[in-house]
Formats: C-alpha cells, structure tokens, sequence
C-alpha cells in the first residue's frame, strides 16, 4: 500500500482507506474479507457472505438474502456501462444496510454519483488520489432529487 | 500514395500537420511519411498531448499536398462555406 | 421565465469547479483523453474538424435578451464571431479553444447558463414548444414541466452513463411544434374532465439510424407523479437498453424489441416499486416554478389592429407572424435562413439586435425553434412595424417562414467529424433556386426541407417533407433523397425515393419534385406532404428518375 493512500479523505463519515480490494471506504465498521462469489454461485446455495455482481445481473436476485449477506461487489467492467449504478440504488431501495462495493473500471469522477445511489467502497483497478478524492466527494453543495444517500434534494430545502 | 501525419492539439484542438521536426498549422509545411509512421503514430498517441493523430492519404508533390478524402480537404483549408475563415494553405476551392 | 435562486446558483458554480479542475488534470496528463472525453462530453465540448465545438445549453429554448447577449459576447470574445442555433433549440460555437474553456463557463455561469449534458450518454437538454405561454391553443404553458425535468436531470446519480444519449420534449397542445413523436420520450401535458392536468406519455420515438415513432406508454400520469414515471422509465432503459451495439443503444431498439406491452408492464413494475419513495417534488415546488412562468401583464387596451400598407411588412407578418393568445399582441419569428446565409448562423452583432428588440418589444424573451429559428413570443401589434424595420436592418427579416428556403440544415462535413458529406452547400444551393421570388416560394407553400450530412440525422430528415442524407460513396459525397416526412402532430417518417445523386444531382431532383407538386396538387393550399400523401411515390418517383 503506497503512503498516500494511508491519509485520510474528507467527508462524512469519516472514511478509511484499507488494503486492496477496497482502496476507498466510506464506512465505519470492519472491512469484511472472504471470498466473493459470483452471483451463480451464490445463488446455487454456496456458504457465502459476499457476492459480485456482473453488469447483466439482475440485483433484485440477491433480495431474498441479504440476511446473510455482508458485501455485495458491483463489477464496472468498463466505466462507461452505467448498469451498476441501478444495481447499487435498488439494494439499497430493497433496505441492504451492508457494503456495496464498486469494483473494476472505477474512476475518481465517477465517485460522487456512485455514493449517491449508495456504493459506500470502492475498489477501482487504479489507485486514487486522495486529494482528487476528496475534492471529488465535497465537491455539490445541493442535489437536485432522492437517490439513496439520504441527502434532501433542493426543492425540500426549498419548502423546508 | 504519400500520407502525411495529421492531429488536433489538445489545448487549443487546433488542426496540426507534422513537419518532420514538429507540428505546423499549415498543410504546406507537411512532410511524407514513410514506413516510420505507425511508430510515430503510437507514440503520440502515448504521449497524450495531440488528439486523433493519423496517417492520410494524399496526393501532389511537398509544399501542395492535398487529401484524397473530403473530409480531410475541408480540414485542412477551412468550412467550404466561410471562404473568410480559411486557414490559407490549401484553398477551399480544392475541396 | 425561470430564474435561478440561491440553490441553483451554487450547483452550477459547483459544477464549473468540478469541470475546471477536470480540465486541468487533463492538460497535466493525469487522465488520458479516453478518460476525460466522456467528461468534456458531458459539459458540452466536442473536437470537431477545426477545433473544439462548444454546445450552451438553453433550456427548453427559451433565454432572456442578458442571455442572448452574453451569447454573442461568448462568439465575440472565445469564438469567431458567430454561433449556430441548432435543432435541439442549442446554440454551438465552432472555434472553442480547451485552455479558455474554464473563463468561458464563468461568464456563461453569470448569467445562469452553462453546458452540461448538451452531450454525452445522459439526459440532454430538455426541449419545449417556442410558442409555450403565447399559443392560444395549448392548456397551460408545458415550461414548468420542462424546468422539472431540467432540476430532476441534472448530475442524475444514476442516468449519466446511459446506454445512450436521451432527449426529452415537452408540449402543451395537440398542434406539436417540438416533434414528440421524436424523442426517447414525448410529454403532452392535458386537462382531464375534472380539470386536472396530466401528460400522456410517448416513448421510444427517435431519428438516426433507424427512425420509429414514439409509441404510447401511458395516456394518462398526473403531472404531480410525472417525474417519478420518467425515473422509472429511465431505470429500465439504463439496465436492459442495449450496449453491445452503439447503434442499437437507444431506448427506440428496446421498446421495440420488448414491444409496448412488455415495456410499458416494465416500466409500470418498476414504478410501483419508485412511487412510494417520495422521488416527486411537491405541490410547492410546482407552485414555485409555475409562478415564474407567469404570463407577462398584457395591456388589455393593447391596439389589436395592425397597418399593413407596407408591402413588404405585410409579407412578413403573414408569412413570420402567428396569433397571439392576448388581443393585440403577435408572436413573431426572426429567420435565421436568409439569402445566401447558412441556416441557423447568427452573427453576435444580431445577436445584440435581438436581444435589444426582446428587451425593447417582447417581455425580454427569445425562443430557439427546433427549425433553427427564434421567436419573440409577446409582441405588441403596434410595435410589430418597429420590430420588423431592426430586423430588416440586419438581414433577419426574410419572410420564409415554412417555406421552400426555409431549410434545416446540421453542420455536416464544414464542421462535424461525424459527417459524410457536407449539408450546408446543398441547402444554399437549393435555397438559391427560389429565394429571389418570395411569391414562387409562397405560391409553393408549406414545404420542410431538412438536411442532415451523415445517419445520425441531426438535420432531421426523416422528418422532412424532403429528407436529404449525406452519404460517402467511396470516397465522394453522395445525397439520399427521401419524401414524407413530418415532425408534427402528424408525425410520418420519410422514405427514400429512390438512388442517390452527387451534389448538384440533389439540387435538380428537388427541383424536378417541386415543379411536379405544383402541377399535380389537387388545390392551391393542398401541400406538398398532403399531395405525396394522396398520391404516394410513384409518381413523384417517376417525375425525378424519368
């Protein structure tokens, strides 16, 4: 792990930056580790806590699990195919509570959007800097409609 | 058939020609390229510093070479439409 | 018309940040150009043939005359000296220089415009009638609506990398002056029996390669839940829209693949599930909005009589000028298709007229029409004289309105990299063959003629009633001919004729259709479109081929 991405990045929570896969998490509990299955597999009955998810795949699936589910990886295998980022808002929309990650082609600009529609790790093929990161993630002081961040959108600040 | 080295430059998006040396505004400074080219090519493209480097077809001696496609043609003299825009050294009549 | 508050202000001010420092990382080599192109993209710059491309966004085409001055100050002062009004109600700039392009979007900012999502696989720039709030016929003005979209698209977390791009329009009336039809998805704002107002929703029209019509995927949504349909709409676009093949990433290929039934159960699936979420603004926001569209006080006393005496006024008002819906006053549209012009140039010096007769005469509002026209949506009748004479004075009174010299035409192969041949040269010559005789040209009527320079058909000519599409044909530029079209609320998508011609080739086959259509209509008024429809190709095929 290189030094710069041992400091700390702005923005709430706090997040860390921990050792490959995710170079970038924006949550506060313990990196869970283990083998991640991909989605055939998991829902083949394998033992399994973490899942992938392929562009294709549809994320509804994993609903019925998510009781023994602790991370669920989102592949990017090419920044350009937006999929993932209704894969991420729909588990969430579906109340999962525990880690998405987005995982592949993943850049620092993309990085505000996906924490909008509810990605809280990242773990792209290329490292981040942290500067860029942070700028990145402060960088809207308002949105304009829900996604699953919890930030209210103008017209509720608006209309208090 | 010669071909000549062709890009944009990434500040400006400025259309460029290669020399033999650098680049030049102008298609009349334009030098032909030989087997090099490719090379040449994949290193520009590395470098990340001129947009869209290719090799075109063309056709004339040095000094007054002019592209085989239209498209080209009308990069290298100007919009065909605004003869008062033209960059001069390739007429837009040509196109 | 809508102006921003303290809110909006400050995304846009975020969002030039955030593009300022992208650019900067770009010219440092920190991202390769593959990386950054998506991101330029989708703040409007493109590199063209000569030099970056610059689109402004102007949302639902509508901008103040500070705007359009400021419009013309951008040509003057990072341009070369013009713009190009597009079909998309935009306006680009030609000659954008990437190391300016962070001053540019400051002074655009000042003003409450900017760039964003003008390209790109997301939501573009919402478009709308040019007659919104002036047409007597439409059940409230659709801009509100649209500003809606415009706030509830903007930075979508999870719609800007799409299958595809994704254009939205939305209309108020049954007269469809904004192509509908046409688009990913079309809004028709209507007024139930119990008075309430709700869109029928069209979905899946679109032009390029392959052009379908949009087909109904709700007659009825009440306005208040229109903006969670559409993220449903979009949510199914964004996870089963095609991307193995750019050609058939469109939501058109998906609704037909599907098939409406099994989209609109989709999309209604799906919106069973976003409903419940709270995704829609509230009734106060609406309220908010809505107040900003107020109609202007029109003086009731306003003179509704108008003196015609001058010949070459009178021309003008009936060939430019539309009924209000307050007595006494006009809607007036400024051709941008003058005599040898190119269609949609303005100068920044008009540009500066323009925006002095919207302040001076029309409640400081200009219009961008989706024929590469403006409007100036309230004017007085008594000032009509006045408008028509600063007008005149810079070229952009020509009275061609609809007519043959009235031809849509994208940028083709003069700018776009895109191109296979060049449209502009082929509208001049055209135009040129009628545009010394308005009475000919009026005597031939209603007649659309669009341009477009490669399949992408930014010139719209499906929807022409004569379509012509540049195609490279070895090497040389070669033009399709296409008759039928319209992007009306008689919406009809044109078919080739027949071969394809070389440059002067197309000019004298469009001839040889006109001189047949005024031989063979049924009636002075019928049109050109009405007498292809009664008659079909056949013989309008013989009159070109021989």
């Amino acid at each position: 792990m290189d030094n710069q991405d041992q400091q700390a990045v702005a923005g709430a929570p706090t997040p860390a930056l921990d050792d490959a896969p995710a170079r970038l998490r924006l949550r506060d509990d313990a990196p869970f580790e283990s083998p991640i299955a991909p989605l055939a597999d998991f829902l083949a009955g394998g033992n399994f806590a973490a899942v992938r998810l392929e562009p294709g795949d549809d994320a509804r699936a994993l609903i019925p699990h998510f009781g023994r589910l602790k991370l669920i990886e989102v592949a990017f295998p090419k920044f350009r195919d937006g999929r993932g980022y209704s894969a991420a808002r729909i588990l969430r929309e579906a109340g999962f509570s525990g880690e998405i990650r987005a995982a592949g082609d993943v850049l620092v600009d993309q990085l505000g959007f996906m924490r909008r529609v509810g990605f809280d790790s990242f773990a792209p093929n290329a490292p981040l800097d942290p500067g860029t990161v942070a700028a990145t993630l402060d960088r809207f002081p308002h949105v304009y409609m829900k996604s699953s961040d919890g930030r209210p959108p103008v017209w509720a600040l608006r209309h208090g | 058939m010669p071909r000549v080295l062709t890009g944009n430059r990434l500040e400006t998006g400025d259309v460029l020609w290669w020399n033999g040396s650098d680049w030049s505004p102008r298609i009349a400074d334009a030098v032909a390229i030989g087997d090099e080219g490719e090379a040449l090519v994949a290193r520009l493209v590395a470098e990340e510093r001129i947009n869209d480097p290719v090799l075109i077809d063309v056709t004339g001696e040095p000094g007054a070479f002019v592209p085989t496609t239209t498209r080209e043609r009308v990069r290298a003299s100007g919009p065909s439409v605004r003869a008062d825009l033209a960059r001069g050294s390739l007429s837009v009549e040509v196109i | 018309m809508y102006r921003y508050d303290q809110y909006d202000q400050a995304i846009v001010d975020a969002r030039v940040a955030e593009f300022k420092d992208q650019v900067a990382r770009r010219l440092r080599n920190e991202i390769t150009e593959d990386q950054f192109k998506p991101l330029r993209l989708m703040n409007g710059l493109y590199l063209q043939l000569h030099a970056y491309m610059l689109r402004v966004a102007i949302p639902y085409g509508t901008l103040s005359g500070t705007q359009m001055r400021m419009l013309a100050h951008i040509a003057r002062k990072y341009d070369r000296d013009y713009g190009h009004f597009t079909t998309r109600q935009n306006i680009q700039y030609n000659w954008i220089k990437l190391e300016q392009f962070a001053d540019l979007l400051d002074d655009l900012s000042k003003v409450e415009m900017h760039a964003f999502q003008t390209s790109g696989n997301c939501i573009r720039n919402i478009s709308s009638d040019q007659f919104a709030g002036a047409a007597a016929d439409e059940v409230a003005d659709p801009r509100p609506y649209a500003e809606l979209l415009r706030q509830w698209s903007t930075l979508h977390p999870e719609f800007s990398f799409l299958p595809r791009k994704f254009k939205i329009a939305v209309i108020a009336s049954d007269t469809d002056r904004a192509a509908i039809q046409l688009h990913d998805i079309g809004l028709q704002l209507r007024r139930n029996d119990a008075g309430d107002l709700g869109f029928r929703v069209y979905v899946g029209g679109g032009m390029g390669r392959t052009p379908i019509l949009g087909q109904v995927v709700r007659d009825w949504i009440p306005v208040g839940q229109f903006l969670s349909y559409s993220e449903a709409i979009l949510r199914v676009y964004n996870r089963y829209g095609r991307r193995d093949n750019i050609y058939k990433a469109r939501i058109k290929i998906l609704v037909t693949e599907l098939g409406i039934e099994e989209f609109t159960r989709q999309v209604e699936a799906e919106w069973a599930l976003l409903e419940p979420l709270g995704l829609d603004a509230p009734q106060a926001e609406y309220d908010r909005i809505i107040a900003q569209f107020a109609p202007p006080a029109f003086d009731p006393a306003a003179n509704d009589d108008l003196d015609l005496s001058d010949p070459d006024f009178r021309l003008w008002v009936e060939q430019n000028v539309h009924p209000h819906k307050a007595p006494g006053y006009a809607i007036a549209t400024i051709s941008l298709k003058p005599r040898a012009g190119i269609p949609g140039d303005a100068s920044s010096a008009q540009m500066d007229v323009i925006a002095d007769l919207a302040e001076r005469y029309a409640q400081d509002e200009i219009r961008v029409t989706h024929s590469q026209n403006l409007v100036l949506a309230h004017v007085r009748k008594s000032d009509l004289y006045a408008v028509w004479q600063a007008l005149e004075a810079v070229d952009l009174a020509t009275p061609n309105l609809d007519l043959v010299t009235d031809i849509i035409a994208c940028p083709g192969m003069d700018y776009c990299t895109l191109a296979n041949a060049r449209s502009i040269p082929i509208a001049q010559k055209i135009a040129a063959k009628f545009e010394n005789d308005i009475a000919e040209q009026r005597d031939i009527g209603e007649l659309k003629i669009k341009v477009s320079g490669c399949i992408n058909g930014c010139g719209h000519h499906h929807a022409g009633h004569i379509g012509i599409l540049g195609v490279d044909k070895k090497g040389e530029e070669a033009y399709q001919l296409l008759l039928g079209g319209s992007g009306a609320e008689d919406a009809s998508l044109a078919k080739i004729l027949g071969p394809g011609f070389d440059e002067n080739g197309i000019v004298a086959a469009v001839d040889r259709l006109i001189a047949f259509y005024r031989s063979a209509r049924a009636a002075p008024d019928e049109r050109f479109l009405d007498t292809y429809r009664r008659l079909g190709p056949a013989p309008f095929k013989a009159a070109v081929y021989g």
